[in-house]
């Protein structure tokens, strides 16, 4: 099996490895990384449970190889907190529940970080069709829409 | 009550983990020197093995052994066990066939497991598991519930007879026959549960290891009960005894029910560990999910009501044909006999009740409990069957109901099933769900929606459910091989902070925020003191586990039990300390007082001297402060309540949306009122889902599971549901030191029939009287063609 090495900046962190060539970022992350925050929940590209930011946007991880990320910016849901402090969209989701296996969550926050970004003040439907990539089997999404919106809120201030 | 106490909605103090991603899902887990594991599973759905060559994948690279159930044979491995045995109407026995973790002479479902290839990694295993070539001779399959007990039908089991599992009865048939002769009017529907795979987030995943330095396995597993892991597993199908064998089940991303199971790659990890000296660890793709994780559901029923005159109801009657799939899954054969049956009566005083369940073979998943599990289609049934009598009669569903209720002045009351309601106010819940949910206006809604092109429709369901299980003589009775009590251990530390040891498991149910919330409120200690452990047999005294919402009522019993004892040895020993009569001694929010002196001591205090007993009753009273306790309840409990859905309907594509629904729930005493919410969301999206959704289709002649991904299998997604409004009318259990009833299923029992009760009263008006879950817009736009072609003649 041919390996080749990567080099990225995971959450602010430079890492480079040799990977076997067919290696996805996801595995890079958990089983390389040990970042086992990011999650895999399907092999259809569906669940979004590994969702990661690459340059800032949402990407699916179980989608992307580990050379496609060559070069880019990681962000996992392990480098979301700071100073200790959580982040204010991982805080909405404590505050409003929005978690009960906590499997789907980190998928769940990053692509909530993901819309926020580009819709600072997203609005009910507009949360919902945004999560159409990302499942979630505990919660029915009642409280993921509402921690996005409370998150998104919190953000702007 | 303590301000983090019973009634309190404390944030969850597992969010920062899974917030940060630092929560340990046993796929997380990675043990020193561990190997991967590849299973190889058969295409079809039912076919001879003649032959399985593995000399090519044994030699690829990275690979460490492969095995077929021919090795497992050698070794005596069991048969995987089903832990609940029915008896036949004519008094014998169901058949039980064997289930071996690896298949040895044929291969009964698409998704079966026939080899195991072991490697360095997982991708090497799963290159190699290519290069096993198994020569099969593909047989004729039976799939569909509803053939597999007709003549002439393909058999899954050569010594089973017609596919037919068992052919039981519960309840009085000769005074449910009798009931019928008298009724003025019956109804009669006939309909299918419709087959469900419960998909949670994580995927299933055991990591085997052996330590052949003391002789110990240990098993990693995304299970909802290790220690029934442990009892099934161990003696029963690899002969450890349990001293032998440690069971973990970590983080656990969602069960509903599909990882109580005793699965097969669990012994088949736990068994190759030891084969091959390393660990051995195997995670699922989804694409096996779907066609290794027990799937739930699938009856095909008819229901019959008996009214009078008044409209009451005389009798119910339910024929059902269980699909069990092709081998017996743990409590497969308990869900839909005990489960289902024993609450067909429902809330209503209904006298007379008879269910003949025929459970049958096909080639297929195994069928076994899913969130609801039993409880769900017997309210599916009953009350599709009631709104449809209420259409016939032309009486509002709502006071035919009304008609038809237990009286809350009737408590407790006995059912025809043999079940005792303790405490329950369905009218209240009804009440307060009508008014909730606006009930009164919806033909001014409906037609707001008719000008919008959209066919509007209510549906309601009342529903109540043996939760809670369950009372050990009781199950033991009806087939259980198991006791239902459960087992806390609450050890109080020198210093005053406490961990509990609990039996239940927690998979997203909070259990590490609620069961310190009831601690708190016992024991008066600080949330932050408390330590909730579970999931692993080696810390545990002993578990049954979590489903059948029974955690709190049967866990947290057992927990405020053992607390009870704590509380009994601290004024023991206060009463030492104090100089005081132990009859004086009160306990109060962390406090033990002396009625006499008003001395006090607080629970630290008193944890010290109980591990630092230089001041103590030593000749009376063994040191420490660490109590056990097994709570055995008295009966089920009871959660009821009552659900209203509207939807609209889009005239031109048939497509469904749920507009709102409304919940009133009666869950008796209430630990964290956001828990308990979060709960009831998750439940009914997965009835909405059922209903609307999510559609398990095999194709018929070659067996093959056409939905098997993401891209066929719709799972409800944020835009396919509404906001929830949900309330609580708590009514305390009346035999439960908590007064708990359990939250975990209701969701999902009372739903799938309000949603379809709204989809048919939406089309009634077009004289749809009848639709199959799930109603997608294919299902929905059809019915309507048809309907619409009918008038036109
Ligand atoms: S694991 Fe990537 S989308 Fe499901
Ligand atoms: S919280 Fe369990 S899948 Fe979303």
């Amino acid at each position: 099996m041919s390996s080749i090495s990567v080099a990225m900046t995971v959450n602010g962190t430079r890492v480079s490895e040799s990977v076997p060539a067919r290696t996805l970022l996801v595995q890079l992350l958990r089983e390389q990384l040990g970042l086992t925050g990011t999650h895999v929940g399907c092999d259809t590209s569906q669940c979004g449970a590994c969702n990661v930011l690459v340059n800032g946007r949402a990407v699916k991880s179980c989608t992307m190889l580990a050379a496609q990320a060559d070069g880019a910016e990681v962000l996992t849901i392990e480098g979301l907190e700071s100073d200790g402090q959580l982040h204010p969209m991982q805080a909405a989701f404590k505050e409003h529940h929005a978690l009960q296996c906590g499997f789907c969550t980190p998928g769940m926050v990053i692509t909530a970080i993901d819309l926020v970004a580009n819709d600072a003040n997203p609005g009910e439907a507009t949360i919902r069709k945004y999560l159409e990539g990302n499942f979630c089997r505990c919660t029915g999404y009642h409280n993921i829409v509402k921690a996005i919106a409370a998150g998104a809120e919190a953000m702007r201030s | 009550m303590a301000d983090n106490g019973i009634g309190a909605s404390v944030r969850r103090v597992e969010d920062d983990r899974f917030l940060t991603g630092r929560g340990t899902f046993t796929d997380d887990i990675d043990r020193p020197g561990q190997s991967h594991a590849w299973i190889v599973r058969s295409p079809h759905a039912n076919a001879k093995i003649k032959s399985i060559d593995i000399a090519k994948a044994a030699a690829a690279e990275g690979v460490l052994a492969v095995f077929t159930g021919a090795d497992m044979a050698a070794d005596e491995v069991g048969s995987l066990p089903c832990g609940w045995d029915i008896t036949n109407r004519d008094g014998s026995a169901m058949k039980t066939p064997p289930h071996p973790p690896l298949a040895v002479d044929q291969a009964r479902h698409v998704g079966d497991q026939v080899a195991l290839v072991i490697a360095e990694s997982r991708a090497l295993a799963r290159d190699a598991a290519e290069l096993v070539a198994i020569d099969y001779e593909p047989l004729a399959a039976v799939t569909a519930t509803a053939a597999a007990n007709k003549p002439g039908a393909p058999q899954v089991w050569d010594e089973i007879p017609d596919n037919l599992c068992y052919d039981s009865g519960w309840g009085d048939e000769a005074a449910t026959d009798a009931a019928f002769k008298q009724a003025a009017h019956v109804t009669t529907l006939e309909l299918i549960n419709s087959r469900i795979i419960p998909n949670p987030i994580e995927p299933r995943v055991a990591i085997g290891e052996y330590d052949a330095g003391n002789g110990k396995h240990t098993l990693y597993t995304t299970s909802q009960n290790p220690h029934v892991i442990r009892l099934l597993m161990g003696p029963f199908v690899l002969g450890l005894a349990e001293h032998k064998l440690r069971v973990v089940a970590p983080d656990v991303g969602g069960g509903f029910g599909s990882k109580i199971f005793h699965y097969a790659e669990e012994a088949i990890v736990t068994w190759a560990a030891k084969k091959v000296g390393r660990p051995v660890k195997w995670t699922a793709e989804r694409s096996e999910a779907f066609v290794s994780d027990a799937h739930g559901r699938d009856h095909v029923t008819t229901a019959e009501l008996a009214l009078d005159r008044g409209a009451k109801f005389l009798g119910f009657r339910v024929r059902i044909t269980a699909n069990m799939g092709a081998y017996l899954s743990t409590f497969s054969t308990s869900v839909p006999s005990f489960f289902c049956t024993s609450v067909l009566g429902g809330v209503y005083t209904t006298p007379a009740v008879y269910a003949q369940i025929k459970a049958v073979f096909t080639n297929t998943v195994p069928v076994d409990a899913y969130r609801g599990a039993g409880r769900a289609e017997a309210n599916y049934q009953l009350e599709r069957v009631v709104d449809k009598a209420a259409r016939e009669l032309g009486i509002d569903p709502v006071e035919l109901r009304r008609r038809n209720l237990i009286p809350s002045s009737a408590m407790p009351y006995m059912t025809p099933m043999a079940l005792e309601y303790d405490s329950g106010d369905f009218a209240a819940n009804m009440d307060a769900c009508l008014k909730a949910a606006d009930y009164a206006g919806f033909e001014q809604r409906r037609a707001a929606a008719a000008k919008q092109g959209k066919l509007r429709g209510i549906g309601l369901s009342v529903y109540v459910e043996a939760a809670g299980l369950g009372p050990s003589h009781l199950a033991g009775k009806l087939g259980a091989h198991a006791g239902l009590y459960e087992s806390a251990e609450v050890r109080v530390h020198p210093t005053g902070s406490v961990t509990v040891f609990t039996g239940s498991h927690s998979h997203g149910q909070g259990h590490e925020t609620t069961f310190a919330q009831v601690v708190s409120e016992q024991l008066g200690v600080p949330l932050e003191s408390i330590e909730i452990v579970h999931g692993d047999t080696d810390l545990i005294p002993f578990g049954m586990g979590t489903f059948g919402s029974r955690s709190i009522a049967v866990g947290g019993s057992a927990i405020m039990v053992a607390c009870d004892k704590v509380i009994a040895k601290g004024k023991k020993i206060a009463a030492h300390m104090l100089e005081a009569e132990e009859a004086n001694i009160a306990f109060a929010d962390g406090v033990f007082s002396d009625s006499a002196s008003n001395q006090t001591l607080t629970l630290g205090d008193i944890a010290l001297s109980a591990y630092v007993p230089h001041n103590y009753p030593l000749d009376s009273l063994e040191p420490g402060l660490d109590e056990t306790a097994f709570y055995d309840p008295p009966n089920f409990t009871y959660p009821n309540g009552c659900f209203i859905c509207e939807v609209e309907i889009d005239e031109e594509t048939g497509a469904v949306a749920v507009v709102s629904f409304t919940a009133v729930d009666d869950f008796g005493t209430v630990i964290n009122p956001m828990v308990v919410a979060g709960q009831v969301h998750g439940g009914v999206t997965q009835g909405i889902g059922q209903a609307l959704l999510e559609n398990c289709t095999y194709d018929g002649d070659s067996g093959q599971l056409t939905t098997g991904s993401y891209m066929d299998y719709t799972l409800p997604r944020a835009d396919d549901l509404p906001t929830f409004a949900v309330e609580h009318n708590e009514i305390p259990c009346a035999h439960n030191p908590i007064g708990a009833k359990g939250c975990g299923e209701a969701g999902a029992t009372g739903s799938t029939a309000a949603v379809i009760n709204a989809v048919i009263n939406a089309l009634a008006p077009l004289g749809i009287e009848q639709l199959d879950m799930p109603a997608t817009p294919h299902v929905v736009w059809r019915a309507m063609q048809a309907a619409k072609a009918a008038a036109a003649e």
